[in-house]
């Protein structure tokens, strides 16, 4: 059923993702890709992955961008994948059924054996979150590692996604963001955490924390604020006029 | 937005048998077309090849065909699968009034006023497909709907101007056909100054956030060559060329289709039979134009993420 779930569950299992923290490494997306294709949308297809242009379906892509300028700019590693949005036109556009919502904890998933290969669901997210599979014909996308989270073999410590658990620099947080007093949605509350394209209206549940503001003083970081040179001044006189000749 | 040609093929094809369909429907009922069992065979066998090729034409950018029919089970939630519905159910009273016209000498009122709604409601839908999807701004706006219908009209009505130049003249439709023209291109003008002018929906400042600390640019891609989301959504091709394009749609489509919707009225006979056989292939080739363009000029908001500024 596409349309979306009616008295759903004030459940809302999503990420946080921290901007100031998120060094660009890739592991999340890496991690991402090692765990979901051996998981319930495997494979994760790669077409040429040696070739020239590798092309494949990856749930997590990390961006890295510059913004603003001179002394004010900064380089924001900027993790994407799926939001899971309270109103996820992705789900109700799908023709099939195939898209679904889940109501007990807002999970965004696709019934791969459901799924036509239409793509419309692709169309309809502005963020990217969905990858066809060209091999299998099927659209796959992010599950918030479902066979992760509710996965009782594992120690609970190890019940987050895998991009959570291999986050190196606790960039990423994973909690239920419909409960105000969550660990994550404490975290969003404190730092202003904000929705990426919030005038889709699609309501994601994912939120980001912005970079924390830029210490520009010397006094900030601690270290004296002018250094000494680090080379004596030019000597004058004769040694000097040959220095200066020499040097020409 | 990649313009997959099989898509492009089905709306511009089904869009000008649902067209004709409709037209049929609607006139030959009130006596405005020949009752001739012959003509109604050619007509209605152009229109509903013309919709069955289209539709099945979409069937070859699906990745699970033998899914297909899995599509009409959302109508409550999709225009896709609306589509579909609409597609299938106006067969039925399309059928009824085809074998009544040709084979009983009955044209149907009831069938045909039912099959010419079916025909209205599957391009609705169609149209509703692009319409509803807000990551598209320029697909996303209250053009989209009116130029769908008036352009399957278009081609649907020089389609018909073909079969009835053919089969019996009709002096009394000759207006009909340069007014659609002219109705159908004021609203793809429309279209084209409303998407131009249209103010910014979304930024890459807005789609990452980080609009406040300043402008934003991609200093590094995820990834080193084009994936699924380039290739689909990012699909830039065609835009150095549109306003060649624009103009080449106006002049083959709307243009020269408009200036030989004349020529029954001063030459009837061979020319006016050759002149909208002319205008119906060009104005046909003139919607294909105008469709792929509609693909190839459409941004999508996740170009913001990779370079794009604003959609």
């Amino acid at each position: 059923m596409t349309s979306l779930p009616t008295g759903a569950s004030r459940k809302r299992l999503g990420l946080v993702i921290d901007l100031d923290i998120c060094v660009g490494c890739h592991a999340c997306a890496v991690n991402c890709k090692e765990w979901n294709t051996g998981g319930v949308a495997a494979p994760l297809t790669d077409l040429a992955p040696y070739g020239a242009d590798p092309d494949g379906v990856w749930f997590n892509r990390v961006h890295t961008y510059e913004v603003g300028e001179g002394v004010t700019g900064r380089t924001v590693h900027f993790p994407r994948s799926c939001l899971h949005c309270a109103q996820p036109a992705c789900v109700t556009v799908c023709p099939t059924g195939a898209s679904f919502k889940r109501a007990e904890d807002g999970i965004v998933l696709v019934n791969e054996d459901l799924c036509i290969g239409c793509k419309l669901c692709s169309w309809a997210c502005p963020y990217g979150a969905r990858e066809f599979d060209e091999d299998a014909g099927v659209m796959k996308k992010c599950t918030l590692c479902i066979d992760r989270i509710y996965n009782e073999t594992f120690d609970p410590e190890d019940r987050v996604p895998a991009c959570v658990a291999t986050c190196p620099a606790s960039a990423r947080h994973f909690g239920d963001l419909g409960d105000p007093d969550s660990a994550v949605s404490r975290l969003v509350a404190e730092r202003e955490g904000f929705d990426l394209m919030a005038e889709m209206g699609y309501a994601p549940t994912n939120k980001y924390l912005p970079p924390r503001p830029r210490r520009q003083d010397a006094g900030c970081t601690g270290a004296s604020a002018r250094l000494a040179p680090a080379a004596p001044a030019a000597p004058g006189g004769l040694l000097g006029w040959l220095d200066r000749l020499l040097s020409q | 937005m990649h313009p997959s040609l099989s898509v492009i093929f089905f709306t511009t094809a089904s869009g000008a048998g649902y067209g004709l369909l409709a037209l049929l429907g609607v006139l030959a009922p009130f006596g405005l077309l020949p009752a001739d069992p012959l003509f109604g065979l050619v007509a209605l066998a152009l229109a509903l090849v013309a919709i069955t090729a289209g539709l099945l034409s979409s069937m070859f950018h699906l990745g699970q065909k033998q899914r297909a029919w899995r599509a009409f089970s959302q109508w409550r939630s999709s225009w896709l699968s609306r589509e579909g519905v609409a597609a299938v159910a106006t067969y039925l009273p399309a059928g009824l009034f085809g074998i009544g016209w040709v084979f009983l000498g009955t044209v149907s009122k009831a069938a045909g006023l039912l099959a010419a709604l079916g025909a209205v409601a599957t391009v609705y839908c169609t149209s509703m497909i692009y319409r509803s999807l807000k990551p598209v701004p320029r697909w996303h706006n209250r053009w989209v709907v009116p130029n769908y219908l008036a352009l399957a009209l278009m081609s649907g009505i020089l389609w018909l101007a073909l079969v009835l130049q053919v089969f019996g003249p009709r002096p009394e439709l000759n207006g009909l056909v340069p007014a659609v023209i002219a109705l159908a291109l004021a609203l793809k003008l429309g279209y084209w100054r409303f998407i131009d002018g249209a103010p910014a929906t979304s930024t890459a400042g807005s789609a990452t956030g980080l609009g406040s600390f300043g402008a934003v640019r991609l200093f590094e891609a995820p990834h080193t060559s084009e994936n699924y989301l380039l290739k689909e959504m990012g699909f830039s091709i065609a835009r150095k060329h549109a306003a060649r394009l624009r103009r080449i749609a106006v002049v083959l489509g709307f243009g020269l289709p408009f200036v030989l919707s004349f020529v029954p009225v001063v030459a009837p006979g061979g020319p006016a039979i050759a002149a909208a056989l002319l205008a119906a292939v060009l104005g046909t080739v003139g919607v294909f134009v105008e469709r792929w363009l509609f693909f190839a000029e459409a941004k999508h908001a996740v170009t913001l993420y990779y370079g794009g500024s604003v959609v």
